[in-house]
């Protein structure tokens, strides 16, 4: 399936839960609503036309006015690709946990979570994976501020 | 074997100083005597948050600090981001760029693999053939000196061509060293893959079906030892790997069932062949011209997201960048092909012994300079 | 023991010394001989141990320390070991801690006391030989186990019970291969053994029969076990153990492990020696190379050398067993097969 394929089946199925796509960019892609991400998730790894059973990426961006994370999703049966995104407020930024698709996000999103604080709702073990249990602010965001001592000791 | 896991468990802590958990990697496993009822890695110890630091450096300025993430195979590191870079750029480079980063790439690969059965080698109990697979990637890593004067993390591959243009002689020493590395697989195998214990230790522990696999991330040498036959550079070719011949060796479980430590094992003996194969190939297709021709003056990207994947040797490594028409990335993400295949470590290692868990962890291969970046 | 008796005979005013005196010098001298020529051999065999893996990992090993081929480098190194500072770490039981290296190294040494490298060259020839050699060798586990419970480290703890099961399990079939010779020879004495295979290497009860070849092959299986060597290091299992039992040890103490697990590699290869490779007695019958030219102690060395060269070849070669196929084989393999020997052995015997 070609990527305006992928976007109509999406749009048939989700309708205005697709914010927006952009089919012309090098990975194209379309914004969801990110209440609906677990629900499309779900439906783009068992749909039969789809199969995206690879989850190549999860990640998070952070746009000084939004966050976002960047689903990159690949199917190993029909060797198609699609990236989803979830516009996420930097103050709350919350969605739900698609661990329950692929196993592999539940690392991704403590990744997430660790670097720009995103909260996946009902994963299952969120905690900090690269940075120290302690650690404080999470460093990918923009305005982060690089601590100068970590324990008393200098950084 | 149906264990009761509820009695007293002891918890072991391997690591982060341990002589195989191959680097920094801490396992808190619960014992209950030699059986490991649940083994829980713990990653972050070499994190120095490359991320961070490639959003506040120059384009050309990150190539250094990629090769740092998997410093066993830094050739294939770099070449993923810089090739990242140049689709983001729309850049069209030569044939003989495209050949040289092949050679460079497929002689990496080798030189990776040595490494993970050297040190599998070693996790099983067996240290002579860590010294025979050192041995031949050191001729590996004198013909990198010889080009680019770094034996480990060689910031050869630039955007847009290489830093130097080969030294004459080049090809004809790559192909006496294929020439003399391909018997030594056999000799390998003969000390190693087809050894009794070797067998016994490793062919019925740790499988990994192509469903978890999947699930999990699971990529290169892991997936294809679990019966998957996916390879990005036959699936999603890049550099046209297109116009080569080689196959993609899969697991079949000769000793046991599919996806065991041993068959991810083999895996790799048999993709160092195939890269010989596609050496042999690059070697000949080499033809005269300028490395330096389509390097930009200054590296700009135009406002725009790219995911680029190649094959490195422990897996597919992806490089997502963001461009907000900057000279640095707004966003620089790293998919880490180890990152993934150790979030599946726990599923596979559940119930196995001590010994199983070295033999596992081993048989992922992992660097933990690319978990932690 | 006797020879060293005479030889202080020639000491002037020997004979006018207290009773119990004349007869404990004897024993003194001949254990320190004993040490010392042990301490020696383990010398060299750490170098030579070395220069097998070297060469077999397509490499030179220690080639400066000394001059010609590294010789000294070993004797550097045990000169570096012994300077260490002496550390005990902070938890440990200290009398357990500081005992162990020792109660290994005891069983090693005190089987030598029986061991005959020459026709006289031995410290005492016992109508019990082989089974003081079997019970004393069974004095290192308990320091082994001593050393991984009193280290307070689960690493050490996992190697000393590791070896516990492994070095016990691996006695039965060890001792039922030797019972293969003991039959036959119908003493107990390391001496009488030797005396039986004289005559060359036709009367050597490596080739006497089937049921006695196949004991050596059990006995060498299961003392490589006993020894821990690879393939069955698991005790010390470096890439599971860190170091197993001696995790904790430096410097001394763990230069007493290093000294235990030579001179027991030694040992196990002199047993077999003695037992199936006609010890000290010559190889080829008739007399064409003179004794005085080859003697017994030196043919004895050599017979040893060979045997420890195949334990270091097997061990560069071969990765090593998990735990529990090592307890299958000792238990399910091994332990069978001594048994049909015995029986085999013991019909011979009988009837032939």
């Amino acid at each position: 399936m070609n990527p305006q394929e992928i976007a109509a089946l999406l749009t048939e199925k989700f309708g205005s839960q697709i914010l927006e796509s952009k089919l012309d960019a090098m990975n194209p892609w379309s914004a969801v609503e990110p209440s609906a991400i677990l629900a499309i998730c779900q439906f783009i790894h068992s749909d039969e036309r789809l199969k995206m059973d690879h989850l190549e990426l999860l990640g998070g961006v952070d746009y000084k006015d939004r966050i976002e994370v960047v689903y990159v999703v690949y199917s190993m049966k029909f060797r198609h690709r699609y990236t989803l995104k979830c516009r996420l407020t930097r103050e709350t930024p919350k969605v739900q946990t698609v661990e329950s698709v692929w196993a592999v996000a539940n690392w991704h999103e403590r990744e997430a979570f660790d670097m720009f604080g995103i909260v996946f709702d009902g994963h299952s073990d969120l905690r900090r994976i690269l940075c120290p249990d302690d650690w404080e602010g999470y460093p990918l965001r923009k305005d982060y501020k690089f601590p100068k001592t970590y324990r008393d000791m200098p950084v | 074997m149906e264990v009761d896991y509820s009695g007293d468990v002891m918890t072991l802590n391997m690591g982060p100083q341990h002589p195989s958990t191959h680097g920094v990697l801490r396992l808190e496993l619960k014992t209950d005597g030699e059986i490991v009822a649940d083994a829980i890695p713990h990653i972050g110890y070499l994190h120095r948050c490359f991320e961070k630091l490639a959003e506040n450096i120059d384009y050309p300025g990150i190539i250094p600090f990629t090769d740092r993430m998997d410093y066993c195979a830094a050739m294939n590191m770099e070449l993923g981001y810089v090739l990242a870079v140049e689709k983001l750029m729309g850049i069209q480079i030569n044939n003989r760029v495209r050949c040289i980063r092949i050679i460079m790439a497929e002689l990496n690969r080798i030189a990776s693999h040595l490494i993970a059965a050297g040190t599998y080698g070693n996790d099983i109990g067996s240290f002579t053939p860590f010294l025979w697979c050192f041995r031949d990637r050191e001729t590996i890593l004198d013909l990198f000196e010889e080009t680019c004067g770094a034996r480990l993390l060689y910031n050869y591959n630039w955007i847009g061509g290489l830093m130097y243009d080969v030294k004459p002689g080049f090809e004809k020493k790559v192909i006496d060293f294929i020439d003399y590395f391909e018997p030594q697989v056999g000799n390998l195998n003969k000390l190693l893959s087809d050894n009794y214990i070797f067998v016994k230790r490793t062919a019925a522990v740790g499988i990994l079906s192509p469903e978890v696999a999947i699930n999990y991330g699971v990529t290169g040498p892991n997936l294809r030892g679990s019966g998957v036959k996916f390879d990005v550079r036959k699936d999603e070719p890049y550099l046209g790997y297109e116009e080569f011949d080689f196959d993609v060796p899969v697991g079949k479980g000769d000793y046991g069932p599919v996806g065991s430590c041993w068959d991810r094992y083999i895996v790799r003996i048999r993709e160092v062949k195939e890269s010989c194969k596609i050496i042999r190939q690059a070697v000949a297709k080499l033809t005269p011209g300028d490395v330096h021709e389509s390097i930009p003056k200054r590296v700009k990207p135009p406002v725009g997201e790219v995911y680029m994947r190649t094959e490195a040797p422990r897996g597919e490594l992806g490089y997502y960048i963001v461009s907000e028409g900057g000279v640095k990335p707004h966003r620089l993400k790293v998919k880490s092909p180890c990152f993934t295949v150790m979030s599946a470590f726990r599923e596979v290692s559940r119930g196995s012994m001590i010994a199983d868990v070295i033999a596992i962890l081993g048989s992922f291969d992992i660097v933990l300079g690319e978990i932690d970046r | 023991m006797e020879s060293i008796a005479r030889l202080l005979q020639l000491i002037p005013k020997y004979s006018e010394l207290p009773e119990f005196l004349r007869a404990l010098i004897p024993v003194v001298v001949s254990c320190v001989v004993v040490f010392a020529l042990l301490a020696l051999a383990v010398l060299f065999l750490v170098w030579m141990e070395r220069k097998v893996s070297a060469h077999i990992q397509d490499r030179l090993g220690p080639m400066y320390v000394g001059g010609w081929h590294g010789w000294a480098q070993t004797l550097a190194d045990a000169l570096k070991l012994l300077l260490k500072e002496d550390i005990v770490p902070a938890s440990v039981d200290r009398t357990l801690f500081k005992m162990a290296p020792f109660i290994v190294f005891l069983g090693a040494f005190a089987a030598y006391v029986v061991l005959p490298f020459g026709a006289t060259s031995f410290v005492a020839d016992l109508n019990i030989g082989i089974l003081y050699i079997v019970a004393v060798g069974s004095l290192s586990v308990i320091g082994i186990i001593m050393a991984g419970w009193a280290s307070n480290n689960k690493y050490s703890l996992y190697g000393g019970m590791r070896a516990a099961a492994q070095i016990i399990s691996y006695e039965i079939p060890s001792a039922m291969a030797i019972m293969t010779v003991i039959i036959p020879v119908g003493s107990l004495s390391m001496v009488d053994i030797v005396n039986a295979q004289k005559g060359g290497i036709q009367n050597w009860f490596i080739l006497r029969n089937p049921f006695t070849f196949l004991g050596f092959i059990v006995y060498f299986i299961a003392s490589l076990a006993e020894v821990n060597r690879t393939p069955f290091d698991i005790p010390e299992a470096e890439s599971e153990l860190v170091a197993g039992y001696h995790t904790e040890y430096s410097g001394m103490r763990f230069a007493f492990f290093f000294l235990a697990e030579y001179a027991n590699m030694f040992l196990v290869a002199g047993v077999a020696t003695t037992l199936f490779l006609g010890g000290w007695t010559q190889v080829i019958p008739g007399s064409f190379i003179a004794p005085q030219l080859l003697p017994g102690p030196i043919v004895f060395f050599l017979k040893a050398l060979l045997i420890i060269f195949v334990q270091m070849w097997l061990r560069w070669s071969l990765p090593r067993l998990r735990v529990d196929q090592l307890m299958y084989l000792s238990w399910k393999v091994l332990l069978p097969i001594s048994f049909v020997l015995v029986l085999g052995v013991g019909c011979l015997a009988v009837y032939w």
